[in-house]
C-alpha cells in the first residue's frame, strides 16, 4: 500500500501551487469560496440596503439597477437579505463542520491507532449513528432540543462527526502500518507523541478533504431545516428562512426564491471543487472517494 | 448450513441490536427534552392537574426501565402510543402515512436508477462527448438542493405552464392517474440528485472494471463491445452500485421529510415535522422509529443483494 502523503514535509506554498491550485476545479473552488467568504465577512459594507427596511412602494418589485435581485413581499431588498442570510447560513455550515471535525478526528485517530476493544468501544456507537438517515437524525435532535440556528449547527455536527471519525480511522489504519510508526514504537516513543507527531499529520489529509466537501452540504441541510421552520428562527434570516418566506409569492415574484437557492448551489459547488483540488494533494489513496 | 444461509442469518441477527439501540434512542427522546416534557407539550397555561394526568397517561411517572419495557413491549404489538391532540392511536396515523412515503421514495429511487445506471454505463463505455454531458448532470445534481429544485419545478410546471398541480395528494387506489400527476414534481425533485449520484458511482465502477485484464481478453477474443459492457462488466460493477443505491435510500427518506412538507404530501416525514411544531412527542417518536427501521431493513436487503451478486463479499464490507 502506498505511503500516505506527508504534508508536513512540503513547504506550504508548494502544497498550494502543485496541489490544490494545480487543478482547474481547485482554482475555481478556491476563487469562488474566497469571494463568498469576503461577502459573508463584509456583509454590512457590501449590502446596498438595510436588509430589514420595509418599503411599501417596492412590494414584489422586479429586479432593477438599484435592486438587482428585486424586492420581497414587504418591499425589502432581496440582494441585501441574501447577503445577510448567507452570512448566517455559512456560519452554521462552517461552525457545524468545525465542531464535527474537532470531535470526530480525535475519536477516529484514537480508535484507529489503538485498535482492539478501544476501536470497538468508539466505533460501534458511531456506526449506530450512521445507521440513521442524516436528515432524520437532525430532525429528531431538533425535536428534542428545540429549533434555532445554533441547534441546527449542533445537529449537523452530530451527523458529520461519525463520517469524519470513520475517514480518520481509515487513514490512521494505513499510517500505523508504516515502518516509521513501527520505528517510533520500537524506540519507545510514547503513544501520545507518536499520535500527535507522526500519525496525525499523515492521517488528517482525507479528513480535511471530507470536511471541506461536507461544509458545502451543511449549507443544504441548514437551508432544509430552516425551510421546515426547525433551523434559524425569525428575525434571524438564513437562506432557508428566505426560501420558506418566498413560497407564498412564488409565481408573482420568483426572484425571491431563485437567488437564495442559487447562492446555496454555488457554495456547494465551490466547496466540492475546492475539496476535489485538495484531494489530489491530501488524499492520494482516495479514502474520501 | 451453507455459507450463504449462514451469512443471511448472521446479518439478520446483526440488525436486531441496531434496532434495539434505535428504539432506546427514540424512547429517550421524550426524556431528553429540556425541562418537563409534559409541560412543554401542553403549554404553560396547563394546570398542574392536567400535567399530572397526561404524565400518568404517558406513564412518565414510572421508573425509566419499566417505561421502556412497557413501551417496547407495546411496539412489538404495533402499539406506538396515542396522539395526545387527536387521541388517535399513533399506529393508525403511521399506517395512513407510511404508504405515501414508501410510494414517493420507491418511485424516486426507481426513476433515479433508470436514469443514473444506463447513463453511467454509457459514459464509462464511450468516453468523450457522453462523459462530458454526464459530468454536467452530476455537477448540477450535487449543487442543486432537492427542495429548491422542487420549488423551481412548481414555478415552471404549476405556476407558468400550469400542467401539473403545485401540491396535494390523491391516494393511488382512488385514482392512479391523478396520484401520478400529484407525485410527478415531488418525485422529479427527489430523484434528480440521486440519479446524478448513482450515475457517478456507476460510471466510476464501470470505468474500473472496463480497465481490467479480463475485459481486455474478452475484447481480444472478438466479443461484441455491447455484450462485454452489459453482460460482463456491468455484472462485476454491480456490487458498489447496489451498495450506493441502498445508502442513498436513506438520503431519500431524509429528503422525503422536506419534500413532503413542500408538496403537502400526507407522508410520515410531514407528520414528523408538524408533530415537532405541535410538540407532539409521542407521534414524533413513532415517525422517527418507523423511518429508522425502514432504513435499517433497506440496508439489510442491500447487503444481502450485494452478497448474492458477489459471494466473495465479506460481512461488513458492503456497509
Amino acid at each position: 500500500m502506498s505511503v500516505a502523503v506527508t504534508t508536513s514535509g512540503a513547504a506550504p506554498r508548494t502544497v498550494w501551487r502543485r496541489g490544490i491550485l494545480a487543478s482547474r476545479k481547485g482554482r475555481w473552488g478556491f476563487g469562488i469560496l474566497t469571494g463568498l467568504a469576503l461577502v459573508a465577512i463584509f456583509a454590512p459594507l457590501l449590502a446596498p440596503h438595510d436588509p430589514n427596511a420595509i418599503d411599501a412602494t417596492r412590494i414584489l418589485a422586479p429586479p432593477d439597477l438599484a435592486h438587482p435581485f428585486g424586492s420581497d413581499a414587504l418591499g425589502r431588498d432581496v440582494l441585501s437579505r441574501v447577503i445577510f442570510a448567507y452570512r448566517v447560513s455559512l456560519g452554521v455550515a462552517v461552525g457545524s463542520t468545525l465542531l464535527a471535525f474537532l470531535v470526530g478526528v480525535p475519536l477516529g485517530l484514537y480508535a484507529g491507532y489503538h485498535g482492539g476493544w478501544v476501536d470497538t468501544a468508539i466505533m460501534r456507537p458511531i456506526d449506530m449513528v450512521l445507521a440513521l438517515p442524516a436528515m432524520l437524525l437532525a430532525v429528531a435532535l431538533i425535536a428534542i432540543i428545540g429549533p434555532g440556528s445554533n441547534i441546527s449547527a449542533l445537529a449537523i455536527a452530530v451527523i458529520y462527526m461519525p463520517i469524519l471519525a470513520r475517514v480518520v480511522r481509515s487513514s490512521t489504519l494505513v499510517v500505523v502500518s508504516q515502518t516509521y510508526v513501527e520505528a517510533a514504537r520500537a524506540r519507545g516513543t510514547r503513544s501520545r507523541t507518536i499520535i500527535t507527531r507522526h500519525v496525525l499529520p499523515n492521517a488528517i489529509g482525507p479528513a480535511i478533504v471530507q470536511a471541506t466537501i461536507l461544509m458545502g452540504f451543511a449549507l443544504q441541510i441548514e437551508a432544509a431545516l430552516s425551510f421546515l421552520g426547525l433551523g434559524a428562527q425569525p428575525p434571524t434570516s438564513s437562506l432557508g428562512v428566505m426560501l420558506a418566506d418566498g413560497r407564498d409569492v412564488l409565481t408573482q415574484a420568483p426572484w425571491v426564491e431563485v437567488f437564495p437557492g442559487l447562492a446555496i448551489a454555488i457554495t456547494v459547488l465551490a466547496f466540492n471543487f475546492f475539496g476535489d483540488g485538495l484531494r489530489s494533494r491530501l488524499d492520494p489513496t482516495g479514502v474520501t472517494e | 448450513m451453507s455459507p450463504r444461509a449462514r451469512y443471511v442469518l448472521r446479518r439478520l441477527l446483526l440488525a436486531i441490536p441496531v434496532i434495539i439501540a434505535m428504539s432506546i434512542f427514540v424512547f429517550l427522546m421524550i426524556h431528553l427534552v429540556p425541562g418537563d416534557p409534559v409541560q412543554t407539550m401542553l403549554g404553560f397555561r396547563a394546570t398542574p392537574e392536567n400535567v399530572s394526568t397526561v404524565r400518568a397517561q404517558l406513564g412518565l411517572d414510572r421508573p425509566l426501565l419499566a417505561q421502556y419495557l412497557t413501551w417496547a413491549g407495546g411496539l412489538l404489538h404495533g402499539n406506538f402510543g396515542q396522539d395526545f391532540i387527536s387521541h388517535t392511536p399513533v399506529s393508525t396515523l403511521l399506517a395512513q402515512r407510511l404508504p405515501v412515503t414508501i410510494e414517493l421514495t420507491l418511485l424516486s429511487m426507481t426513476l433515479a436508477v433508470l436514469v443514473g445506471v444506463p447513463l453511467g454505463v454509457r459514459a464509462a463505455a464511450r468516453p468523450g462527448a457522453v462523459r462530458q454531458a454526464t459530468e454536467g448532470f452530476v455537477v448540477a445534481g450535487i449543487a442543486i438542493t432537492d427542495f429548491w429544485l422542487g420549488i423551481m419545478l412548481v414555478l415552471l410546471f404549476a405556476g407558468i405552464w400550469q400542467v401539473l398541480p403545485p401540491s396535494g395528494y390523491v391516494p393511488l387506489l382512488k385514482d392512479p392517474v391523478e396520484n401520478l400527476r400529484y407525485l410527478t414534481l415531488p418525485v422529479l425533485a427527489l430523484a434528480f440528485g440521486e440519479a446524478a449520484y448513482i450515475l457517478r458511482t456507476t460510471r466510476g465502477a464501470m470505468e474500473e472494471v472496463l480497465g481490467t485484464q479480463y475485459i481486455l481478453f474478452l475484447r481480444a477474443k472478438g466479443i461484441a463491445e455491447r455484450r462485454i459492457v452489459y453482460r460482463h462488466a456491468l455484472r462485476n460493477a454491480a456490487p458498489p452500485i447496489v451498495t450506493v443505491i441502498g445508502i442513498q435510500f436513506g438520503v431519500l427518506l431524509g429528503g422525503a421529510i422536506v419534500i413532503e412538507s413542500l408538496f403537502a404530501l400526507p407522508g410520515v416525514g410531514r407528520l414528523i415535522v408538524t408533530s415537532i411544531q405541535q410538540r407532539n412527542y409521542v407521534v414524533v417518536q413513532g415517525g422517527v422509529l418507523v423511518v429508522a427501521v425502514l432504513f435499517i431493513l433497506v440496508t439489510l436487503v442491500t447487503d444481502l443483494i450485494v452478497r448474492w451478486l458477489d459471494p466473495r463479499t465479506e460481512e461488513g464490507a458492503a456497509t
